[in-house]
């Protein structure tokens, strides 16, 4: 506890590159992933090859993905510019196929009377599909904000400050209280956004916790009742 | 004036949902498509707004030609309601009763004033005006549809089965609130239904449809039950089953009507002269 005491300031730093890194990140791949899911679920060809091709993003291992990106964008090893790219590349290879479900998530009775009271197809998008498509996007977001802040801490290993330099610091000056501090931070970060997402989803799809009247009436008996227990 | 010029549907799958189809849909009346599933239907509605559009043939409104119209602002001018109402699960109610209108450029407020004056149309309670349609009623919910439908004052309003998936005592109320708007809204109704009852309640004309959209009778409901053209809609009618065919039978309480399997139908009253109302 002692070390963390003294290290306040240094373990805020890094919780600052670690969110500088991830949540950019996280926020393109979403953006990112719509376009390319909104193929694979439009085109009935393009979905297996989109599909597929994007999850297999997923199996390039990290570390030399870190190192390769450099060359082909033109940041230096050490920028978390490198990084943000690299991890929006894993983000994006999880969020297309959530993309491509969650368009298919919506029920094509509700499209076709969209379309049928003159919807066009660009205002259908944004303001039908798109938001009716929310709860499995949120889904996906999520998992991709949890996997995202995970593997924020491998840039540490080529030099780019996160959490994850206080797991290799703590393991070269063998400071245990320092890992440990590392491990959960990350997973409290981990949380916070996890948090933070399921908010925004339930102030942006207010629909989804809309009460039936039977419940709200179930509701109404039982708040009488518990008044009527302290009364 | 709607008119249906010999339009034929062939699907890409190769299915022929209607061939051939020559109909003329007078205005300000309620001309009711009814069949069986496969009878195309759904299709020639949905070809109406350009839903869907025909393989060969054309449709006019008003001697206008519908394909030379942007499909998008034809579905504007046209109102649309659906089984299952098809309302926007995201939208509140008077969000739904106001989109077409918001869609057509009229301010947000003004749109959901004249929503509310919609929903006291359709007989609905203001207070529902912030629900959303998941904590509605199935009958309420199919009043917003309509209320939906009537939003942007179409001359047209289409209607797919509205009433199909709600139970038979609400069905008979939305029916007669529709014969009411009807009688004070004086649109062009086009109604589908696989139900004949439903059809002879609500249609100025009916129009009775074979597999493939092919016509079996078209007329007013008295006219087709007096003379059916053919056993095809004799059954379809039910005047086979005797269902229609009813007799006066003397029981001891006084004359009732019966059917022809012996079923009290009805009782039999003298005429009430319809000045009289």
């Amino acid at each position: 506890m002692n070390w963390v005491a003294n290290n306040l300031p240094l373990i805020l730093q890094r919780t600052g590159d670690h969110l500088a890194i991830a949540v950019p990140a996280i926020i393109l791949s979403f953006v990112i992933s719509i376009p390319i899911g909104w193929v694979a679920h439009h085109y009935r060809w393009s979905r297996g090859t989109v599909l597929t091709s994007i999850g297999l993003l997923y199996a390039i291992p990290s570390l030399p993905l870190f190192i390769v990106i450099p060359l082909i964008v033109g940041t230096g090893l050490r920028s978390p510019v490198n990084l943000v790219v690299g991890l929006t590349l894993y983000g994006i290879a999880l969020m297309v196929r959530s993309t491509a479900d969650a368009l298919g998530s919506v029920d094509s009775n509700v499209e076709q009377s969209a379309s049928a009271v003159g919807f066009s197809a660009w205002q259908r998008f944004w303001r039908v599909d798109l938001p009716l498509a929310g709860p499995v996007l949120l889904a996906g977001i999520r998992v991709v904000s949890v996997s995202t802040v995970s593997l924020t801490t491998v840039g540490a290993v080529i030099g780019i400050s996160s959490l994850g330099s206080l797991f290799t610091d703590g393991f070269q000056r063998n400071i245990t209280a320092e890992i440990y501090t590392g491990i959960v931070m990350t997973i409290l970060v981990a949380l916070v956004l996890d948090l933070i997402l399921v908010m925004i989803g339930r102030a942006l799809m207010p629909w989804i916790g809309a009460v039936s009247p039977r419940r709200a009436a179930r509701n109404a008996r039982a708040a009488r009742r518990s008044g009527e227990v302290t009364a | 004036m709607i008119e249906f010029r010999s339009v034929t549907k062939k699907f890409p799958d190769g299915t022929v949902a209607v061939r051939d189809f020559d109909l003329v849909i007078p205005s300000r009346k309620t001309t009711v498509f009814v069949g069986s599933s496969g009878s195309g239907k759904t299709t020639l509605l949905r070809m109406i707004n350009r839903m869907v559009d025909p393989t060969s043939g054309s449709i006019s409104i008003d001697g206008e030609d519908t394909s030379t119209l942007e499909p998008v602002a034809l579905r504007r001018r046209i109102g649309y309601v659906m089984q299952n109402s098809g309302l926007l699960p995201h939208f509140k109610v008077i969000e739904n009763v106001a989109t077409v209108p918001i869609l057509n450029g009229v301010p947000r407020r003004r749109a959901h004033q004249e929503a509310l004056t919609l929903l006291d149309t359709v007989g609905l309670d203001r207070s529902l005006a912030d629900r959303y349609p998941s904590q509605l009623s199935g009958g309420q919910q199919q009043r917003v549809g309509v209320a939906r439908g009537l939003a942007a004052d179409p001359n047209i309003l289409l209607m797919d089965e509205p009433f199909g998936a709600v139970d038979p005592i609400v069905r008979a109320e939305l029916q007669v609130e529709l014969i009411r708007l009807q009688r004070d809204l004086d649109k062009t109704v086009v109604f589908v239904t696989h139900d004949i009852d439903e059809a002879f309640l609500l249609g100025d004309q009916v129009v009775i449809l074979e597999t493939g959209g092919l016509i079996a009778q078209v007329g007013s409901p008295s006219e087709i039950m007096a003379a059916p053209t053919n056993e095809f809609v004799a059954n379809f009618i039910g005047a086979e089953r005797g269902k229609r065919a009813l007799s006066i039978r003397s029981t001891g309480s006084g004359d009732i009507l019966v059917d022809s399997s012996g079923r009290a139908a009805g009782i039999l009253v003298a005429p009430t002269a319809p000045d009289a109302e």
